[in-house]
């Protein structure tokens, strides 16, 4: 069961409690104090009310922030980021409600059209105050009574601090160590909010978990924590992001992603980011900095990223796997489209620590416009990993003459027994496939649209069924306005 | 249905259709042979509004309005179609997909309803049945590694779904061996009827055995140098094109 759709009404119904109670008027009062300093952080940890090793940890990241550098080697430029004069605690704010979806960026609405979604769904996602009349008994409930019959535990990072402290002590940073690099330190010292699972062991995961069925708690802001663990033997498919874009007024994002699969589990990590990428001309957009790696902690665990990339204006990316178990097995889907001046510096490293470990990556980048996309990766095998399997395949499509793409694969094999392979290809959108394309009837945008699908199919095909649909259009409306 | 007159085309600066009047009216099928390099391709490219192709000169009617100003798609949609000569590949977009999104596309243009999957799926096994096109074929991402055989059979699979009013053919016949060719030219004669004409291309009088023209045209360095009944064909097959000759 994949309950994406029908959970919409129980997000509208939460979020319609929510105003009834009269979160909505303590807006200005909910604030933390201009800019970053360990007032910030403790006024966060309060208002959350955290146990004292959670702020500790907190500021224990804050400290080492503060003597690190904001790294320069990514393949992106943006101006330099003021982060004393930004906000890092503003929840839980309701979005300014709008009255109706006449009040809404028409530019938006175009964009649900074509996608399909429903009216009501519109409204919420456009921040729209709809009257949440809906059958009285929740999906959520149902859904997380589903979820507690076989103890999974699903539940906003805030929550599981304060319910599962056993949990998150043991393994938050254990992947990501607050000391990891700039922006998932910062994250450490200043998360706002996020997801929380727990599949016990053997377990399958009854459904497809999905940020969507909490986007009531989504005003996770810009520094979304998430940890996902799946004890010995277990299963869970896990969906981030949907595939409409939102209002956020966010310009800096930096989350942080762990995962960690015990003996024989498996974790499957889908997104959709479809973000504001900024206009035709290169204004606004997000910043979107993500630190996400998996731990394949067990032996025969198996951890799966998929990715699509459609949005921000700069996206800094790299969904990892450390395999550490022996014989476990990481693997890497991307698609990253760019367009006009979006900059996309995205893609993996499978760490192989374990024997007979195995990882796939399956790149596809797409530039249209003058934007630029480049896939960073690295492969690492070391000294004592015996057998390990490496199957890379990057491909780059360009649109028009202005776009670039760039492949920066590394490899560190210290272990004579890996055999790691790569394939690379760069090609343009032949000019014979569009006029063949167009004989038969399809406008240009459209066949260009059709083209980019095929091109990206061995990785669309790794999403959940849902989503895949779904992201096909998306990635036709992304490429709106690439042709000429 | 379609009347072109003095027509000039310039492709990479030079001048390579030099003068064409053809004139050709529903229910008729035109062969145009000639020898390699004579502008045959140009000819079909142009009419289905390639860009690259410039017209300097004399003008193309198509259902008694001016066709040039229209944009490839238009063109497709107002029932235009090429059988290419050499059919492209698009890699991981199957056969299926392709022939949904191309009919609903021109079906949208022409106002019509687009027809949802057990709908298309019905009538493409319909018209893909007497082409000996399988299941298996659909599946597999359009002209990726088809045969020579496969390719045209697509081809003419494409023009019996989309319907066109003008359909021109670009030497169909070339790579298909004897078995092949009879199956396409048997796809090409079930679409012959009082509202379709038909423009087939080819350097062989071979193929006009089996699709037997009302009128044959000769090509040769961007001219129609000779016109005639059905018998031309023969003709040519027994002179050769030596007379007419680049
Ligand atoms: N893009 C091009 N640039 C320059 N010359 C071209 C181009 N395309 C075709 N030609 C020339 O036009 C002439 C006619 O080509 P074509 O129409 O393909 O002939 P046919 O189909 O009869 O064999 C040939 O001399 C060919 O070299
Ligand atoms: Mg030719």
């Amino acid at each position: 069961m994949v309950a994406v759709r029908e959970t919409v009404e129980t997000v509208d119904k939460v979020a319609g409690e929510k105003y009834k109670y009269g979160f909505t008027t303590d807006i200005e009062s909910e604030r933390a104090p201009i800019g970053l300093s360990e007032d910030t952080i403790r006024y966060i940890s309060a208002k959350k009310e955290e146990p004292q090793w959670m702020l500790d940890w907190r500021l224990e990241a804050y400290r080492r922030w503060l003597t690190m550098e904001e790294p320069a080697w990514a393949k992106v430029e943006y101006p330099p980021i003021d982060f004393q004069s930004a906000y890092y605690y503003s929840a839980p704010k309701q979005k300014a409600k709008l009255d109706s979806l006449d009040q809404v960026d028409p530019k938006l609405l175009e964009t649900y059209k074509k996608l399909g979604i429903p009216l009501l769904e519109q409204q919420m996602l456009a921040g729209v105050a709809v009257d949440a009349v809906f059958d009285s008994v929740s999906v959520v409930t149902t859904f997380k009574e589903k979820l507690r019959e076989v103890g999974v535990i699903f539940c906003p990072f805030s929550e599981a601090v304060r319910e599962h402290p056993e949990l998150v002590q043991k393994y938050l940073g254990t992947v990501v160590p607050t000391t990891d690099n700039y922006y998932a330190t910062l994250n450490s010292a200043v998360f706002s909010d996020g997801s929380f699972v727990y599949i016990p062991p053997g377990v399958r995961c009854p459904m497809e978990l999905s940020t969507y069925f909490r986007i009531n708690e989504a005003q996770t802001g810009q520094f979304e924590r998430t940890l996902i663990i799946a004890d010995k033997g277990s299963y869970v498919s896990y969906l981030e992001g949907c595939t409409a874009p939102q209002r956020d007024e966010n310009q800096l994002h930096a989350a942080v992603v762990e995962l960690i699969a015990h003996d024989d589990a498996e974790i499957k990590y889908s997104t959709v980011q479809n973000w504001f990428p900024g206009d035709e001309n290169g204004k606004g957009g997000i910043y979107n900095f993500v630190t996400k790696r998996g731990d394949c902690r067990g032996d025969r665990s198996k951890i799966s990223w998929t990715q699509v990339e459609t949005g921000s204006a700069v996206t800094w990316k790299y969904p990892s796997c450390i395999l550490r178990g022996d014989d476990s097995r990481g693997e890497f889907y991307s698609i990253a489209i760019s367009n006009h001046y979006q900059q996309v510096d995205s893609g993996t490293k499978m760490i192989h620590l374990g024997k007979n470990t195995s990882s796939r990556i399956i790149s596809k980048g797409i530039a249209a416009g003058k934007s630029s996309n480049t896939y960073r990766g690295l492969v690492s095998v070391h000294k004592k990993a015996e057998g390990v399997r490496n199957f890379t395949q990057c491909d780059s499509l360009l649109i028009g003459d202005q776009s670039s793409a760039h492949t920066v694969p590394y490899i560190e094999a210290k272990n004579p027994t890996a055999i790691l392979e790569h394939e690379a290809t760069t090609s343009k959108i032949s000019e014979d496939q569009l006029f063949y394309c167009m004989q038969r009837g399809v406008p240009a945008e459209e066949a260009v649209a059709l083209i980019v699908n095929g091109f990206c199919r061995d990785v669309l095909q790794q999403l959940p069924m849902e989503f895949a649909v779904e992201a096909q259009k998306l990635v036709a409306i992304s490429l709106e306005g690439s042709v000429g | 249905m379609l009347e072109i007159k003095n027509l000039h085309v310039k492709v990479g600066g030079k001048e390579i259709l030099q003068g064409i009047d053809l004139t050709v009216n529903a229910g008729e099928v035109h062969a145009i042979m000639g020898p390699n390099g004579s502008g045959k391709s140009t000819l079909s490219y142009l009419l289905s509004g390639r860009e690259g192709y410039e017209v300097t000169k004399g003008s193309v009617t198509y259902k008694g309005q001016d066709l040039l100003p229209l944009s490839v798609d238009q063109r497709a949609a107002a029932g235009v179609f090429l059988a290419f000569q050499y059919p492209i590949e698009i890699p991981g977009v199957t056969t299926m997909t392709f022939l949904k999104t191309a009919l609903n596309s021109v079906r949208k243009a022409r106002g019509e309803e687009e027809l949802d999957a057990p709908r298309f799926l019905k009538l493409v096994r319909e018209k893909a049945k007497p082409l000996n096109v399988a299941d298996d074929m659909l599946k597999r991402a359009l002209n990726v590694g088809f045969s020579g055989g496969e390719k045209k059979r697509a081809e003419i699979l494409q023009m019996s779904l989309l319907e066109p009013t003008l359909a021109i053919l670009d030497e169909t016949d070339s790579g298909l061996d004897i078995d092949a060719l009879k199956v396409v030219a048997d796809g090409v004669n079930a679409l012959r009827s009082p509202e379709r004409a038909m423009i087939v291309i080819t350097h062989y009088q071979r193929l006009l055995d089996y699709i037997v023209p009302d009128v044959v045209h000769v090509l040769s360095k961007g001219k129609i140098v000779r016109t005639g009944g059905k018998e031309l064909a023969g003709e040519l097959e027994r002179t050769g094109y030596a007379e007419f000759a680049a």
